[in-house]
């Protein structure tokens, strides 16, 4: 039986499995495993990813309400019976990722999600933890045999040792969440009941494990040595060789169904996982959102007053059709909403190398560009922050700002000279860029220098370790966006190492000047 | 609907159990903040507590569950004078819930369809006297946060807004969890939370092999396994009932308190908060062990758990904070 006739059949057996996500770009192989899923599963509500409260639970039916003066409310889809389906799964707000989890863990209801997403778009991980089944479809339509009628999985057997062989399996592959071995048991028990057995045998287990475990893998397990054959003797007593499971046959089979592109995958999850901003950041402003006015149309909370301002005119002619009501008659088209804008606010922490001879113009070139990035502030809703680096440590010189008076007059004498104690710099710019994105602002570094670091974290002249403190720092900054400008005659490669660990552009840019400078920031930030 | 999975059947994270049986033994700890991984059993673990509580006494029909028909607010309607027991009322506070959702508002329907200026209580309210809990606290909308602190501290939901001048009563033992990689919390909110636990999978095989089995037992065999499991719950139950009794005769020596203070004062932690509830957590373990006073083996147990999250961070420390408070632990109290 292929994957998807097979999970079909144990969908329908056991709802609490979860669901299915079907990871496909629109086309005929969609459409063809919908269309079984569907056959199989019959009809069920139909989910968008930006639903709110009010549809998925029920709220107020306003038409209703208002008709017949008294509170009604609406059903909501997930009241309704059937496997609830939710296209374009990547997009769905937090939100509704939590809501739909606890309603799964509550009622033994099946999701098919579908996920449309390209690249490191993916389903937001509580509903994919819950779905037992991920599953990518190939572009071109396959072939999908009608699954045969399974049986209620619950009353079969499942021996210890395939307990602890899919256990430590998980642990092997590095999946950390007890819900990916529970759901593999699972599915190890309705395999083996469509076949109609009362136990659950390794092969159940193994091809269970290649459904549930294998896209849940986190990392690919080493390849057995090559010379494993002689093996020592076992330290403890093993009695009866025949019923113990051999390790690799369930390990192997997994090690065949993991995705080809596991690895890639793997090293687009550790960058995301790195950024550690989450959904939160996006949609916090540092301001509490500016109100616009009310609309006719919108989800938001009703405004009263300007409800009210659009009813009051038809009071006369509304009483005259209706003389038994009373309070002010107020019908549907009358409601209008409030709004909201909100936006995030980008703030750049330039970080500026004031060591050695070429600092003084630097620094003015710095502090000119600040100015002309702050004159345009009021369009761009940006933020400005100095940090410069010189001797034995960094300095703070212009906190966070959008005020160009006191930019001015702060940034009126700066000194210059001594060593490169860049890794100083970089934490310092760490320490301003956490305290902004507490506060809802989207910071960004600019770091400006033309050398190498030469003064370590302790303070010491140890360029070894100034190197490895550098390379340290800018992997934790991974994730915030930078900008790496090199400011010297010829490019320095260990500037460009620097770019590549903190994964930002190297831009080469010998003598600045203030004008190209944030010319260049500008192009290069939006 | 299925009961929760039993308290005492979730397998190993000690610190995590502790911490939510010493807020169910002093409410005025101050809540639990739940940091870790998906699936170590965070939920998990605050729905079992919902059942593990004892029931309290409250007025029928009152909207903010208050013990006495006199403190039963003036707004509400149809509140009797008869009390009942109700469970702990463990009420969940979902992200995007909208600020009128969370403090009330007006009652707009009624304002509408009755003409009527009514108050329709919030989750606030809902949760006054019990708990309330945030999944994913990390993610919450910096404006519930804001709502949430001014409330967790005062003890009390002031709405002022639509014409509307209300007050109630809103004391909940807050609890959060979340996963770290997903987002940081403000210090601020870090500070109500009264003790903070960090949570791992297991790394030891046969811990999880006990934790699927466990789990499959209660999705397969459910009444066997609620069965077995309920007759531990309900000696824990016990047990935190007397541990409550207990509270009161405890003996705390000044030397403890000075203790307390040396160690906060060397961990740098800021504000005297972080005395305050150490004391708490310790008294309410040595209460939950049976023992009559009050010693450094206590404060030496709960010190990592309402320390760890009050001191500054250092970005670089990969250790945690947890490393850093047990040290300065060892170096006081001695090891």
């Amino acid at each position: 039986m292929s994957d998807l006739g097979l999970i079909t059949a144990l969908l329908r057996a056991d709802a609490g499995l979860g669901g299915v996500i079907l990871r496909a770009r629109m086309g005929p192989a969609q459409a063809a495993a919908l269309e079984l899923l569907d056959r199989v599963l019959g009809p069920g509500p139909k989910l968008h990813p930006t639903m709110g409260p009010d549809a998925l639970d029920g709220g107020l039916d306003v038409t209703a309400s208002l008709a017949a003066g008294e509170l009604r409310r609406t059903t909501g889809l997930l009241a309704r019976p059937g496997p609830l389906r939710l296209p374009m799964a990547e997009r769905a707000t937090p939100w509704l990722a939590t809501r739909l989890a606890a309603h799964l863990d509550e009622d033994a209801t099946i999701l098919i999600a579908v996920d449309e997403g390209i690249e490191d778009e993916a389903v937001p991980a509580p509903i994919a933890a819950r779905c037992a089944f991920h599953v990518t479809l190939a572009d071109r339509a396959a072939a999908h045999d009608t699954p045969v009628a399974g049986t209620c999985p619950a009353g079969v057997g499942v021996p210890d040792d395939i307990v602890a062989q899919i256990v430590t399996l998980a642990a092997t592959l590095g999946i950390h969440d007890p819900r990916g071995p529970l759901l593999t048991l699972r599915a190890a028990r309705g395999i083996a009941a469509l076949d109609r057995r009362g136990t659950v045998t390794l092969t159940d287990a193994t091809r269970a494990a290649e459904l549930v475990l294998a896209p849940r893998a986190t990392q690919i397990p080493e390849p057995p040595a090559p010379d494993a054959a002689p093996e020592p003797p076992q330290p403890q007593a093993d009695p009866d060789p025949g019923t113990q499971i051999p390790e690799d046959i369930l390990l192997d089979a997994v090690r065949a169904a993991l995705p080809p592109d596991l690895l890639a995958k793997l090293a687009q999850k550790a960058d995301r996982s790195a950024k550690g901003t989450g959904a939160g950041a996006k949609r916090q402003g540092n301001r509490r959102g500016r109100p616009l006015p009310a609309r006719a149309s919108g989800t938001g909370r009703v405004d009263l007053i300007a409800t009210l301002r659009a009813a009051a005119p038809w009071q006369t002619i509304r009483r005259r059709a209706d003389p038994v009501r009373t309070g002010p008659i107020v019908r549907k088209s009358d409601l209008r909403h409030r709004r909201y804008e909100e936006k995030s606010d980008r703030l750049l922490i330039f970080t500026v190398d004031a060591s050695g001879s070429a600092a003084l113009a630097r620094l003015a070139e710095a502090k000119g560009a600040v100015e002309l990035l702050l004159a345009e502030a009021y369009a761009r809703r940006d933020h400005v922050a100095l940090i410069a680096f010189r001797g034995d440590g960094a300095e703070l010189l212009l906190p966070p700002t959008r005020s160009l008076v006191q930019t001015k007059r702060r940034l009126a004498a700066l000194p210059g000279g001594g060593g490169t104690p860049l890794a100083h710099g970089l934490r310092k710019a760490q320490a301003v860029a956490v305290t902004a994105r507490r506060k809802g602002m989207t910071p960004t570094m600019i770091l400006l220098t033309d050398g190498r670091s030469n003064i370590a974290l302790d303070g010491s002249r140890d360029r070894k370790q100034a190197a490895a403190d550098v390379t340290r720092i800018a992997r934790a900054l991974r994730g915030l966006d930078a900008l790496v400008i090199d400011t010297g005659k010829r490019p320095e490669p260990a500037l460009q190492s620097l770019a590549r660990d903190l994964n930002a552009p190297y831009l080469p840019l010998p003598r600045a000047d203030a004008a190209r400078l944030s010319q260049v920031v500008g192009a290069a930030l939006t | 609907m299925k009961q929760p999975f039993p308290f005492s059947a979730i397998v190993g994270q000690d610190d995590m159990k502790t911490a939510m049986i010493l807020t169910a033994i002093d409410p005025s700890i101050g809540g639990v903040l739940v940091f870790g991984d998906r699936g170590t059993g965070k939920s998990t673990a605050v729905r079992a507590l919902a059942a593990l509580l004892p029931p309290i006494h409250a007025v029928r029909g009152c909207p903010v569950n208050s013990a006495k028909p006199d403190d039963c607010p003036d707004w509400a309607e149809g509140v009797g004078t008869a009390t009942h027991d109700i469970p702990t009322p463990v009420v969940d506070l979902p992200l995007g819930a909208s600020e009128d959702r969370v403090t009330g508002a007006l009652d707009i329907e009624k304002a509408l369809t009755r003409g009527e200026k009514a108050f329709q209580p919030g989750l606030l309210a809902a949760a006054n006297r019990g708990y309330l809990y945030i999944d994913e606290v990390n993610l919450l909308e910096d404006h519930i946060v804001d709502l949430l602190l001014d409330v967790a501290q005062s003890g009390e939901n002031v709405v002022e807004r639509e014409g509307l001048s209300i007050r109630h009563a809103a004391r909940f033992v807050l609890v959060g969890s979340g996963n770290p990689e997903e987002g940081e919390l403000r210090p601020q909110l870090l500070d109500r939370f009264g003790l903070s636990v960090d949570v791992a999978s297991p790394t030891d095989i046969e811990a999880r092999i006990d934790v699927i089995k466990r789990r499959d037992a209660y999705e397969t065999d459910h009444s066997a396994f609620m069965l077995r499991w309920q007759a531990e719950d309900a000696a824990l139950r016990d047990r935190i009932v007397t541990a409550r009794t207990a509270l009161t005769k405890l003996k705390t020596d000044d030397t403890v308190l000075r203790d307390i203070a040396e160690l906060c004062l060397k961990l740098g932690s800021d504000g005297l908060r972080g005395e305050l509830v150490l004391l708490r957590a310790a008294r309410a373990f040595a209460a939950f062990r049976d023992d009559t006073a009050l010693t450094r083996k206590h404060i030496r147990a709960v010190a990592p758990l309402a320390l760890r999250h009050r001191l500054r961070r250092d970005p670089l420390d990969d250790a945690g904070s947890g490393a850093r408070v047990t040290r300065t632990v060892e170096d006081i109290l001695g090891a």
